[in-house]
């Protein structure tokens, strides 16, 4: 039976890993490459770069340190994180790669998804949304949640779906944070709405929320979060432990 | 040395580095001698089947794939590469393969309930049909690899050696002779996909 997959999440910037990592036996908490093998020796069934450097010279070193990572750790890497045209695809999948998500630059040029999806394969293009609640209707925000594109939410992930987005991560601003667990409301209505993976992001506070996640919708593929993994809360092989000991599948 | 056949499909970065990971010189080429040199070969690939039955036959390198498995030297394919060592496949059309193992490749949406998700993306145990295929002695039945699929192999008993299960037993591994596939990424699988690499490279000549 397939499993139900746990995704750390390392935003990077400048080639640094930027939320502050608190582990122990690390020799350089701040180094992509050996939190990623960290996390790959740890039961994580894949890794998330997200690149948040804004500069060129911060550019060159993300695909620097993704091909230093992609020489190291054999689990499926995505990418994402200014990924504007199918060149900044090619740039990426070169540096080894398996996914590519994009966010504000499908909504910038729409027909990047489909462009991608011919070019690469659908199972290469992951639609990375970051949704809000905006009297009451699920909004897409923009530039890293910053904008309020005033798109419909279910609308915008069906249309790339449709396009050949292979894979959704489903990001709820309303609940990122806050650490209350995951926002069932809209995993829901986008699991209703597509048929490809859906990956949930956004609100894990403990190992209890992942299995709530599970739990009541059934629908979601993968469970994806970022400080507490990097904190220590969630330990991955624990919660894998829990999921099984609760029916859930997990590799372990 | 490791080959891996070079005819134009997906990224062989990852693939070539997993070698690596194991102490295991593999080389990326298209250079039919290499290839044929070479102590082991590689047939990777992803995409459409058509496609890359077609850039396999321009580059004439079908011929060397095939001189390899007939020589005995230890051929493996990978995802697509796997489906191409088979007789055709259905997706999109009928297209023939390279014929070296008896099977065809078809939808898995024709085997699985409505409502699983295609492509099966994900982790899946393995399940073993041919217990003694060469490719698991370094692991144990029931670990898990990595797969992104939406055909697979059927109508190929003589060679399968394990299945996964996803709604329905699907074909992940087939073996015979020399010949081997995996339908999964053993370079995206951790440890036991580099332990099926590392198996696969203790392998002998026939």
């Amino acid at each position: 039976m397939i499993t139900k997959r746990i995704i750390p999440c390392l935003d990077v910037k400048d080639g640094r890993v930027v939320k502050g990592v608190q582990f122990q036996g690390l020799g350089d908490v701040a180094s992509p490459v050996e939190l990623a093998q960290y996390y790959s020796d740890n039961g994580a069934d894949e890794l998330v770069f997200y690149d948040i450097t804004a500069s060129a010279e911060g550019r060159a070193l993300f695909t620097d340190i993704l091909t230093e990572t992609a020489r190291t750790v054999f689990i499926p890497l995505t990418v994402g994180g200014g990924i504007n045209t199918t060149a900044d695809f090619d740039r990426v999948l070169k540096c080894g790669a398996d996914k590519v998500s994009v966010n504000s630059g499908a909504i910038r040029d729409p027909s990047l998804v489909g462009k991608a999806a011919k070019l690469y394969g659908d199972q290469c293009v992951v639609l990375s949304v970051d949704v809000k609640r905006v009297d009451g209707v699920f909004r897409i925000f923009a530039k890293g949640g910053r904008e309020n594109t005033g798109m419909e939410a279910i609308e915008w992930i069906r249309r790339c779906v449709g396009e050949g987005a292979g894979e959704v991560v489903v990001n709820s601003m309303d609940t990122d944070g806050v650490r209350q667990g995951f926002d069932l409301e809209l995993l829901e209505k986008v699991c209703e709405a597509v048929q490809v993976p859906v990956i949930a992001s956004g609100g894990a506070g403990c190992m209890e929320d992942f299995l709530t996640l599970f739990r009541a919708l059934p629908g979601v593929d993968a469970g994806l979060a970022a400080s507490i993994f990097h904190f220590g809360e969630v330990k991955i092989q624990e919660l894998k432990q829990l999921m099984r000991a609760n029916g859930i599948p997990a590799r372990i | 040395m490791v080959a891996i056949v070079d005819y134009g499909v997906g990224n062989l970065f990852s693939l070539q580095s997993s070698f690596g990971a194991i102490g295991q010189e593999a080389e990326v080429t298209a250079d039919s001698e290499h290839i044929l040199r070479a102590d082991r070969v590689i047939l990777p690939g992803v995409g459409a089947f058509a496609d890359a039955a077609e850039k396999l036959r321009g580059s004439g390198l079908d011929q060397t794939v095939r001189a390899a498995a007939e020589a005995g030297k230890p051929l493996m394919g990978i995802c697509l590469g796997m489906q191409l060592l088979f007789d055709r496949s259905l997706e999109y059309g009928e297209h023939p393969g390279l014929g070296i193992l008896r099977g065809e490749i078809r939808p898995i949406a024709e085997r699985i309930p409505q409502g699983l998700k295609i492509p099966q993306m994900g982790w899946n145990a393995l399940i073993f049909q041919k217990p003694d295929c060469p490719l698991f002695r370094k692991i144990r039945e029931g670990e898990y690899v990595y797969f992104v699929h939406s055909y697979s192999a059927v109508n190929c008993e003589e060679s399968l050696a394990a299945t996964t299960e996803y709604g329905a037993e699907l074909t992940a591994c087939v073996w015979q002779g020399s010949v081997f596939g995996c339908q999964f990424h053993p370079e995206k699988s951790g440890k036991t996909g580099l332990a099926i690499l590392q198996a696969f490279c203790e392998v002998k000549s026939e």
